[in-house]
């Protein structure tokens, strides 16, 4: 008689062993299958397609029922196995079947994970795994509504996408900064995101789910900051979990799945285990190319022939019609590795190889994926590629391409996008003139429109239009470039951030055509602060892009202790700031307190640990950050002016007060000082400040562009203002337009070399409705910029950044 | 002889992804790292340099730039890169299911002192 093979499950990992086995040996077992789920083997990678609509169940079945009869395999469908007697080498099931084994083969997958908050087993409430999930999900959309998908990796994304197919109002909710962070980085993440998007699917991302509320079904979703969105249906599609517990209650080895070793046997030597319950060296599966590679180990391995399972490397596809994307390996950054990145910005186009000794080990693609099956069969290959290394990216089809257009970011910007700021001239205004006109060169194009004239940062911008529109004839200048992972110089990135309403780091690189996967340290303070300045309220800042200083609102000593500087506005201090301070030194035993240079007081080597504790007290008292380590608004020195002094002319010191009010808290490329002295004797140092003003009996002079670092600078004069009210308009004006035009680490008396005075002076002092402009810009970027930094820290906003993340100091004692 | 004993210090997620954190010891600090593909590093808190706390420096790759004078250490090895010379001595760290263990004593000879 033949041995008895009894298999639990009926996936997709059986399915394809069964095949193998059958075209082996025949005859060898005598073959029964218990599968919980009511039906035969299907495709269950084809169920997206069944929930969108473009097929339907019996185009996905695998083994039709015809199969089985043929093949003499006895099939229990809606049979689920609840126990197993090693002793006695029987299984039970649910309906109250005993049946022996000579051989066992357990595969029962894995189940989708469920995050338990509050509402989650609410009807309506679904998880993505089989073909009940997508006919109850089909059954749900016939009433059309909201779906919210919880998940945004490839189950999610997929679901989302064949909801929004049947009609649904869908959103994903996803807890991590960007879609399928697992297979795909931040760049690719944000092509995904804006092809998601522009499907009519919002996408929430860096969300945390708080609650799925409905009191008899489900009728929306919580999130952790409060916003509510309604929904008739909740996708959870947030992971799976292997399915082992059959395996752990009959006592096998068990992890996160049942362990197996190279020929897929468990701890019992009579019972096999294959697909995503299983565990192999450590890792665990959760895509079919490694199961079909189980599957035919297992075969042979039953029918006694050598068979070794090595583990695999995987690949990823998204199954969303119109999306594509690829991604296999390892494609984090690392000092050994080298990688090559290809943007075509047009075409939504991102390919990135990593390489490791010559070899790639990591691959993403995206909106191209020819040649993922190239990449990755060179990959698992280990083939060693540095012949090939300079056309790689360009794929196997190469034969001497055209390069990338390097003015492909330009073409693609639309006639009414903004090229100069200074006298609002658009795209299609320029080309339109260049074409009419046949003007030739850039004097030419500055006379008839203007465009470049005033401060001339739009200069390369401008430049490169002359050479779209007249061809090869003319050869723009190109700007020094801002760093090595871009052509475009900061002043072009700057204008192309406005014009192409671009909000993140990842946009940026994308649609500028980085040459870098993730840029480096000196591109990504800068795009940090550009698109800060560029969208205030709107752009999220990156943590990742800033220094210690600004990371730790605080700055760092020789010794590791930091250093608080408090406000003290314009100089001004009262007996209750500075028993406070007094207090807070002694409380944390902070070493040195010291009167600074700017007109503060510093307190030196305060403990890391202990600086929410310092700003908490110093909050207490009125005080907030100082800001003494910010490229922002340092200092307003002033002298004591006309309240005391003999010669003062005006209230310096209530001027430079209101002055630090105003500006206080504002980001700007570089560090910024004002000083306000009561008399031209100028006791304030007014003027070597970036803005400096000087009293005079007949009102105010507006000094700029002063600085005494390691090039001292005197001021020059921009005009005379009669009024307090006119020095803040046009403070605020003269800080917004350096916020705008300044590159990174350019101080004002930098950008002022560039730009020159005149052009300064024009839109500052001269054109009265642009310098009002610039005011109200300033002040709107204000209303999200003046928030203490400290209180936000004090009440627990990026925690982990000061407290230590274990204390072992009584473990070792106790040693 | 002193055995190696697995202490757990934390989980993953409480490390930001190219962060680190402190734990503290008697013997001073010892800094725990989180590259960008989720890759755990121990070191010793201290630049072979002037003693920087490497903790604060910004982690690129498997490697931290100090934050008071930009060298750039090896997160593997604790060795400084480039033209810089000196070593940071490196703690084993893994990670089980999402939690930090150290191995402890981080200082084997601790009586010998
Ligand atoms: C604390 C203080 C010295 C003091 O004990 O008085 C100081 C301390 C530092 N200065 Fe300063 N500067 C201080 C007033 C000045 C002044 C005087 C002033 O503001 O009137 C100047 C010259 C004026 C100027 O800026 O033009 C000054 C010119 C610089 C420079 C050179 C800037 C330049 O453009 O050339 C740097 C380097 C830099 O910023 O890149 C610098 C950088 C630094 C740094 C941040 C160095 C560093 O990276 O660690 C020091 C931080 C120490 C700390 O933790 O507090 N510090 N520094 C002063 C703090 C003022 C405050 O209350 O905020
Ligand atoms: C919507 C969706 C899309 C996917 N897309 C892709 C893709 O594009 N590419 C890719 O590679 N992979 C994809 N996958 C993953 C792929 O489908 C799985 O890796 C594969 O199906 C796993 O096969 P398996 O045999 O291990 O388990 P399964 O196919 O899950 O089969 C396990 C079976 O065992 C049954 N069972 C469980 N416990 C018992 C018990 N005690 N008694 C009896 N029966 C039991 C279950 O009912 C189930 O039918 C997708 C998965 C889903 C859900
Ligand atoms: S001058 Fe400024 S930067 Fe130099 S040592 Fe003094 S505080 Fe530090
Ligand atoms: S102490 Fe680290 S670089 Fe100087």
């Amino acid at each position: 008689m033949a041995e008895r093979l009894l298999i639990v499950g009926n996936g997709m990992a059986p399915g394809r062993m069964l095949e193998h086995l059958l075209e082996k040996a025949p005859g060898r077992y005598d073959i029964t299958i218990f599968n919980a789920e009511p039906r035969v083997n299907y495709d269950r990678i084809m169920l997206s397609p069944v929930l969108s609509g473009e097929k339907n169940y019996e185009q996905i079945v695998i083994h039709g029922d015809g199969w089985y009869i043929k093949n003499g395999i006895t099939l229990h469908k809606g049979t689920k196995v609840v126990g197993i007697d090693r002793a006695a080498k029987t299984i039970s099931t649910d309906n109250g079947l005993v049946e022996s084994y000579d051989k066992l083969v357990i595969a029962t997958g894995s189940v989708p994970f469920i995050i338990p908050v509050p509402g989650h087993n609410l009807p309506g409430v679904l998880s993505y795994r089989d073909l009940d999930d997508v006919d109850a999900m089909i059954l749900a959309s016939k009433a059309r509504g909201n779906a919210v998908v919880i998940g945004g990796g490839l189950l999610g994304l997929e679901a989302a996408a064949g909801l929004a197919e049947q009609g649904m109002d869908v959103t994903v909710v996803h807890l991590m900064p960007t879609l399928m962070e697992r297979q795909l980085d931040a760049n690719a993440g944000y092509l995904l995101k804006k092809e998601i998007e522009s499907r009519g699917i919002k996408v929430i991302t860096g969300a945390n789910t708080k609650a799925i509320l409905g009191s008899n079904r489900v009728e929306g979703v919580q999130l952790e900051d409060g916003t509510v969105i309604p929904a008739a249906l909740v996708v959870m599609a947030v992971g799976i979990r292997p399915n082992g517990w059959l395996g752990k209650e009959a006592g096998l080895t068990v992890n996160r799945g049942i362990v197996v070793d190279d020929q897929m046997r468990t701890s019992d030597p009579d019972i096999f285990s294959l697909g995503e319950c299983v565990e192999h060296r450590g890792a665990t599966y959760g895509l079919v190319a490694p199961l079909y590679e189980m599957a035919g180990v297992l075969a042979k391995t039953l029918i006694d022939e050598p068979a070794a399972y090595n583990g695999s490397v995987t690949a990823t596809k998204l199954k969303v019609t119109g999306i594509s994307l690829f991604s296999a390996g390892d494609f984090a950054e690392a000092k050994d590795r080298e990688e090559i990145v290809l943007r075509d910005a047009a075409r939504g186009v991102y390919k990135r190889l990593v390489l490791q000794d010559g070899k790639i080990i990591g691959t993403v693609l995206y909106g191209d994926v020819e040649d993922g099956a190239w990449f990755f069969q060179l990959l698992r290959e280990g083939a060693d590629i540095t012949e090939m290394r300079q056309t790689l990216i360009y794929g196997q089809g190469y034969a001497g391409g055209a390069k990338l257009d390097p003015m492909a970011a330009i073409a693609a910007l639309p006639d009414d996008a903004e090229i100069c700021g200074c006298n609002g001239v658009c795209k299609g205004k320029i080309t339109g003139a260049i074409t009419a006109n046949g003007l030739t060169n850039l004097e030419e194009v500055r006379a008839v429109t203007k465009a470049s004239a005033s401060c001339g940062s739009c200069t390369g911008l401008v430049e490169k239009l002359i050479g779209l529109t007249l061809g090869d004839s003319y050869a723009p200048k190109t700007s020094k470039a801002a760093c090595g992972c871009t052509d475009l110089g900061h002043d072009d990135i700057r204008r192309l951030i406005v014009a192409k309403e671009l909000k993140s780091i990842p946009a940026v690189m994308q649609e500028l055509e980085w040459k870098t996967s993730c840029g480096c340290s000196k591109c990504r303070p800068a795009l940090n602060y550009y698109l800060l300045a560029t969208w205030p309220g709107d752009y999220v800042d990156d943590n990742q892009s800033r220094y210690i200083n600004e990371r730790a609102h605080a700055n760092i000593q020789k010794d590791g202790t930091y250093s608080v500087i408090p406000r003290m506005w314009g100089g001004m201090t009262s007996a209750a700031e500075l028993r406070a301070i007094a207090d807070v030194a002694d409380k944390f035993n902070i070493p040195s307190v010291k009167v600074t240079g700017g007109q503060r007081i510093d307190l030196l080597g305060v403990k890391k640990e202990d600086l929410p504790g310092v700003w908490a007290d110093l909050n207490a008292a009125g005080m907030v950050s100082g800001h003494a380590y910010a490229k922002g608004l340092r200092t307003v020195k002033t002298c004591v002016g006309s309240e005391w002094c003999r010669f003062g002319t005006q209230d310096s010191t209530g001027l430079g007060i209101k002055l630090e009010k105003f500006t206080w808290g504002s980001w700007t490329p570089h560090k910024v000082k004002l000083a306000v002295s009561g008399c031209p004797r100028n006791c304030a140092e007014a003027t070597v400040k970036d803005i400096g003003i000087v009293c005079i009996d007949s009102g105010y002079e507006f000094h700029i562009g002063g600085a005494a670092g390691m090039e001292v600078k005197a001021t020059v004069l921009l005009c005379r203002l009669e009024t307090e009210e006119e020095v803040l308009e046009y403070t605020g004006a003269l800080m917004q337009l350096y916020r705008e035009q300044a590159h990174y680490l350019d101080r004002i008396h930098k950008w002022l070399h560039r730009v020159g005075l005149d052009t300064v002076k024009k839109q500052i002092v001269e054109d009265h409705e642009r310098r009002r402009a610039l005011f109200a810009r300033f002040v709107h970027a204000q209303k999200f910029a003046q928030i203490d930094p400290w209180a936000e820290r004090v009440n627990g906003a990026f925690g982990h950044e000061f407290k230590p993340l274990a204390d072992l100091r009584l473990a070792s004692a106790a040693e | 002889m002193n055995t190696t004993d697995w202490l757990e210090i934390g989980r993953l997620d409480d490390i930001p992804k190219r962060g680190a954190r402190v734990v503290k010891t008697a013997r001073g600090d010892i800094a725990i790292f989180r590259t960008m593909d989720d890759q755990v590093f121990a070191l010793d808190d201290k630049c072979p340099h002037k003693g920087g706390p490497l903790s604060q420096g910004i982690v690129q790759g498997e490697s931290v730039t100090c934050p008071l004078h930009n060298w750039v250490i090896s997160l593997k090895t604790g060795e400084a890169q480039g033209a810089d010379q000196g070593c940071t001595r490196t703690i084993a760290v893994r990670l089980q299911d999402g939690r930090i263990q150290l191995s402890w004593p981080a200082v084997p000879a601790v009586k010998a002192a």
